[in-house]
Order: structure tokens, then C-alpha cells, then sequence
């Protein structure tokens, strides 16, 4: 068996799970994002059975991985996965779509209309760049003005990504969020977030504790999973105090480093067991396609 | 964990003992991300900054 990990950086999260695969007696070769050159027209590869994307970069992940796959190599996560998962947008429609229950979100397309957007769902309201992660320029709008000055700032200084305005309801949150984390369709921990801040990713400060996977948890967090089409994914969970658990976004590059000691589970242990499985299954296949009939 | 200089600040900057290209690590003196472009003999260079797409 013969894996492929692809990196922009080799953080912790990355170094942990090359130490899994080599625990398991499982080949990896590192293969960093912005060293390689593909042939779209020739896989000039190795014979990877699996590639695990760990890009931090997520256009250049989906770039990649829509080659990849191109080239008959399983992606861990799929390109589907990994194109709606990094847009926020897309995210909130396949959630809806599957009936996943997640905040209130409307889109609009100039300052104008967003505006429109903030006063239908009220203040306070939230703008989102609709793709970004670890909490940056995410902005709670607590009235018109505000409102029009962030809206302002956005179109006269943002790229042409921020003309796109994601507004979301401000979700009372116990000041906390809760991750989960679905490998497979498994969820396997989960960890709350608690910050002082209304912005509860870790990135910005916020402390992490183990949280026990109630069957509440267990039941949204596969359905949000499954909604983006599956694979190895943290949910981000907002405790609302009228609907309950409500899907706030998916991340499909997770981070793990603040979540194993907390919950006591092996995360890269069962990031890279789950990789070797789809692995495995496609060897499985091509072998039993060689069988002569 | 071994130290060396920061190439940006020379402070102490922590690098584990068996280092791997592309590993990050930062420094407290200065704040730079330093990354980690060969190992024998150990290369740092300035890490890119953050992207707007970066994330998990």
C-alpha cells in the first residue's frame, strides 16, 4: 500500500499523522503542494493508492485534488467535498438541502442588497467572507452603521470573493461552540470551544475541553457530514437556546492538535486507519477486476 | 527540541531535533514563522504569509 500526503506546510497535525502511518508499517511520501507539476494529460505518479489532502491552501487543494482524481487516485477528501466544505455558501445549501438544521444565512451581491440581507435577519447579524477559515474577517453587525461601514470596507478593500456578502443570524451561543469530529460515518469525539469572545475558534483563542458525543451530536454531526458528500470532516456545532444544535460550518482540512488530549482519542490514529481502509477497498477492487471471468 | 538563531531577529528559535522540510516553526522573539527548507545542513527561510483561502 502506498500513500501520498499533500502539504503546503508540515504542521503538527501533519507531523502526527506521519508518525501514524509510519506506526503502521504504511508507506507515505510526502509531496508538497507547491513543488509538483502535473501532466493532465499523463499521470506521471507513482501508483498512489490513496492521497490524504492536507492542503492549507484550499483553492490549490481543490486544484489539485480534481487532477488527482482525474488520474483514477482516490482523494481523502474528495474535490466535491473539498468545494463545498471551503465555501461557505455552498456549505449552508447543502446543509439546507439535506435538511441539516444551521443558522439562518442569506446571500446578496452588492452593498446594497446586503444591507437588505442584515435587516431581514436583524440585528445583530454576521458577515462572513465566504471562504476563509480560523475565524478571520468575520464580523457581528450590530446596527446600520456598522453595518455600512463593514460593507464599505469590504467592497472598496476586499478581493473580488468579498463581493459575494454571506449574512447569517447571530446565534446566542453559551459561550461556546461545540467541534465534532466525523471520520467515516462515525463521529468519533468531539471537544467544546469557550472563549469570553463571541468568536469561538481555537485560532483566536479560545480553550478547548473534551464534550461527551450525546446522541444529539452523534445524529447532526454525520447528517452535516453526509451532506457534504462525507470523509474525514469537524463540525462545527452552535448551541441554540430555542432549536437546539445547529450546523455552523464544515471543515474538511481539520486541525487537531488542541482536540486528542482533551478527548482522549487518537485522532491521527483514525484519520490514517480510515485513509488505509479506502485504500485498501480500491486495491481490493482493482484485483477483483483482474480476476479473468 | 534543539534551538537555532532566527534568521530574522536571532533570537532562539525551537526546532525538533529531527526536523523535516516544510515543518514551520515560529519564533517568540520576534513573531516571524520561520520554515524549514532543508535539513543537512539545517536551511530556514521566512515562511509565506497567510492567504486569504488558508484554513482548515
Amino acid at each position: 500500500m502506498r500513500i501520498a500526503l499533500l502539504y503546503h506546510r508540515i504542521r503538527i497535525e501533519e507531523r502526527l499523522l506521519i508518525e501514524a502511518f509510519a506506526q503502521r508499517g504504511i508507506a507515505c511520501d510526502l509531496v508538497d503542494a507547491r513543488r509538483i507539476v502535473f501532466d493532465i494529460h499523463e499521470n506521471r505518479l507513482p501508483p498512489y493508492d490513496a492521497i490524504l489532502d492536507r492542503s492549507i491552501s484550499h483553492t490549490q487543494g481543490l486544484a489539485a485534488t480534481h487532477v488527482l482524481e482525474r488520474f483514477g487516485i482516490p482523494c481523502i477528501n474528495e474535490s466535491r467535498v473539498i468545494e463545498t466544505c471551503g465555501d461557505k455558501l455552498r456549505t449552508s445549501l447543502a446543509l439546507a438541502s439535506a435538511g441539516v438544521p444551521t443558522p439562518r444565512t442569506l446571500a446578496a451581491f452588492s452593498p446594497e442588497s446586503a444591507i437588505e440581507a442584515i435587516e431581514t435577519i436583524g440585528y445583530p447579524a454576521v458577515l462572513k467572507p465566504t471562504v476563509g477559515s480560523w475565524g478571520r474577517l468575520i464580523a457581528r453587525v450590530n446596527d446600520r452603521d456598522a453595518a455600512e461601514a463593514v460593507l464599505e470596507h469590504k467592497s472598496t478593500l476586499g478581493s473580488t470573493s468579498h463581493s459575494t456578502f454571506y449574512v447569517q443570524e447571530h446565534v446566542r451561543k453559551p459561550g461556546r461552540d461545540i467541534r465534532s469530529f466525523v471520520v467515516g460515518d462515525e463521529t468519533i469525539c468531539a471537544i467544546t470551544r469557550t472563549s469570553e469572545h463571541w468568536v469561538t475558534n481555537t485560532a483566536r483563542g479560545a480553550r478547548a475541553a473534551g464534550c461527551t458525543v450525546t446522541g444529539e451530536i452523534d445524529e447532526v454531526s454525520r447528517a452535516a457530514a453526509r451532506a457534504v458528500g462525507g470523509g474525514i470532516l469537524a463540525i462545527d456545532l452552535l448551541e441554540s437556546p430555542d432549536r437546539g444544535l445547529l450546523v455552523n460550518e464544515v471543515n474538511h482540512t481539520m486541525e487537531f492538535r488542541n482536540s486528542i488530549e482533551p478527548t482522549g482519542v487518537d485522532i491521527p490514529g483514525r484519520i490514517v486507519d480510515y485513509v488505509a481502509g479506502v485504500a485498501g477497498s480500491r486495491r481490493c477492487a482493482e484485483a477483483w477486476e483482474a480476476v479473468p471471468c | 527540541m534543539t534551538t537555532t538563531a532566527c534568521i530574522e531577529c536571532g533570537g532562539d528559535v525551537a526546532i525538533a531535533v529531527a526536523p523535516m522540510v516544510g515543518e514551520i516553526a515560529p519564533c517568540r522573539d520576534c513573531g516571524v514563522e520561520l520554515e524549514v527548507l532543508g535539513i543537512a545542513p539545517l536551511e530556514l527561510a521566512l515562511a509565506p504569509e497567510i492567504e486569504e483561502d488558508w484554513g482548515e
